[in-house]
């Protein structure tokens, strides 16, 4: 009987969790839209979450371009399409890894560093000192992450995008001899707005999962840096893997 | 501001660690609240404050049950406390200086220059003034403590926690925080609880004394009282013996 009990107790306490994280999320976005808003520290976070993030998103993305203009190309060369590359490049960046690549890159820069933050000040008394003053720590931790997240997300998924696709044009173009006015003409032609605003509406919606999850993580931050170390390691895997999840749901919904 | 606490249980996953406190601070009376580490007087302490909510049992701040507090109602009653904490608790990325302007700037609608004078103030009455640059990083334990008073005492609260002010420090610094202790009492007259293990020395700055064991006090009364308590383990407690399984 004692892997029933076992499983009863794992039931509940993911059940308590998956409820705490969810209470967590509504009072984030509730004290969100209640001012006066920590101006300074949300404009610190999207210097933090999303400006710092700038260099990582450029590099990645241009090399995810370059490797899916030649991936691209060889597929594409074995039916006589190669002219399809730019709008292959574009979609596959504008829909699915623009948003997707940009996120994860931006959970385990940013993220991993702001349930570090969040745990430390818990460890640290620093969150209670706050509800002491009676000040209340949604307001000054949560709601700048979040609205950052939210702002920083779309941009740098644009940018992944812009720099992908001219990765895919260096690689396409220049290496590959595919026509410059081909890989963007074909482009024009098979990329929509709506292509475009379902990649934003993804990223908006990681940027809100990531900072949910690393300041949910870091928030409920076990002892010591023990405590630390297991928040900001399961504020990373949870917000990564949840990011991928709902990318499949909001895909399948999508298109 | 009377703090009046009647009947507090707390157990954490299943662990009773406060089973029935109750003790009654007047207003302008300090009480040190003693007993070996690991017996709930640091979370007894944020009982008082609402940080933890008690199973069973009332914390009444003036007459008001601060767990039954919510929104404004606890803002306002929060709005009266100052609270020490046992590392200081000072913001890591904020200067002395701003973690002590940080209270003023938030609940107070003053100038900045106004807060400058006060926060300088108060930097001075606990001796660190010239350290107002650094951070906490930057700054040594007893500093910190200080700064840390400076901070809890910025808007003249009407009640004052203290979880271990000295512990850790040289005896010189541990002093120096117990003296200003008392000179702030005199001071703001605030009611105060002090979580503390040095005896017999805090029997001079406090009116009140009470020894938690095991959950429940096991005796309080006037410094004096608890000095002559015929209570073994108070006896044991205050002699500083070594505990005979």
């Amino acid at each position: 009987m004692n892997w029933v009990r076992a499983l009863g107790k794992f039931t509940l306490s993911t059940l308590r969790g998956l409820g705490e994280a969810g209470v967590f999320l509504v009072k984030g976005f509730s004290w969100a839209f209640i001012p006066p808003l920590k101006f300074h520290r949300f404009i610190k976070q999207i210097q933090f979450i999303g400006v710092n993030s700038t260099l990582i998103v450029l590099l990645t993305g241009a090399f995810t371009g370059m490797v899916l203009g030649i991936q691209g190309y060889y597929a594409l060369n074995k039916f006589g399409s190669e002219a399809l590359l730019g709008p292959t490049v574009a979609l596959s960046l504008i829909r699915e890894l623009g948003p997707v690549i940009s996120a994860l890159m931006v959970t385990g820069r940013a993220g991993s560093a702001l349930t570090a933050e969040i745990g430390i000040m818990r460890i640290s008394e620093q969150i209670d000192a706050l509800e002491v003053m009676a000040l209340n720590p949604f307001r000054y931790l949560v709601v700048p992450n979040f609205l950052a997240g939210i702002i920083s997300f779309p941009l740098l998924a644009s940018i992944f995008n812009v720099v992908g696709i001219y990765g895919g044009y260096l690689v396409g173009v220049k290496l590959l001899g595919v026509s410059a006015g081909g890989y963007f003409g074909e482009m024009k032609s098979y990329v929509d707005t709506q292509d475009i605003l379902d990649g934003i509406y993804k990223s908006l919606s990681f940027g809100v999962i990531m900072t949910w999850i690393c300041c949910y993580k870091g928030f409920n931050a076990g002892y010591g840096a023990e405590g630390v170390s297991k928040a900001t390691t399961q504020a990373v895997v949870t917000s990564s893997v949840l990011i991928l999840v709902w990318d499949y749901f909001l895909t399948s919904v999508m298109f | 501001m009377i703090i009046d606490v009647i009947d507090l249980h707390k157990s954490f996953n299943g662990f009773q660690v406060l089973k029935g406190i109750s003790l009654r601070v007047e207003k302008g009376e300090i009480l040190a609240l003693i007993g070996k580490s690991g017996y709930g007087k640091s979370v007894f302490l944020k009982h008082i404050v609402g940080l933890l909510k008690g199973d069973q049992g009332k914390v009444l701040i003036n007459g008001e049950d601060i767990a039954a507090s919510k929104g404004t109602a606890l803002e306002k009653l929060r709005k009266k406390f100052g609270f020490l904490f046992q590392g200081g608790a000072l913001f890591d990325s904020l200067n002395v200086f701003d973690n002590v302007a940080f209270p003023l700037r938030e609940k107070t609608r003053m100038k900045e220059t106004e807060i400058r004078d006060k926060v300088l103030f108060e930097l001075e009455q606990v001796g660190l003034q010239g350290s107002e640059n650094k951070y906490p990083a930057e700054i040594s334990g007893g500093m910190k403590k200080r700064a840390a008073f400076a901070r809890s005492l910025i808007l003249d609260p009407e009640i004052m926690l203290f979880d271990e002010p000295t512990t850790g420090l040289d005896p010189i610094i541990a002093n120096t925080i117990h003296t200003l202790i008392k000179n702030t009492h005199e001071r703001l007259k605030f009611t105060g609880i002090i979580v503390t293990h040095e005896i017999p020395k805090i029997f001079s700055i406090v009116q009140k004394v009470a020894m938690l064991n095991d959950g429940v006090i096991i005796a309080q009364g006037t410094p004096q009282e608890i000095q002559a308590s015929p209570h073994p383990l108070v006896q044991q407690f205050i002699a500083g013996g070594i505990e005979i399984a």
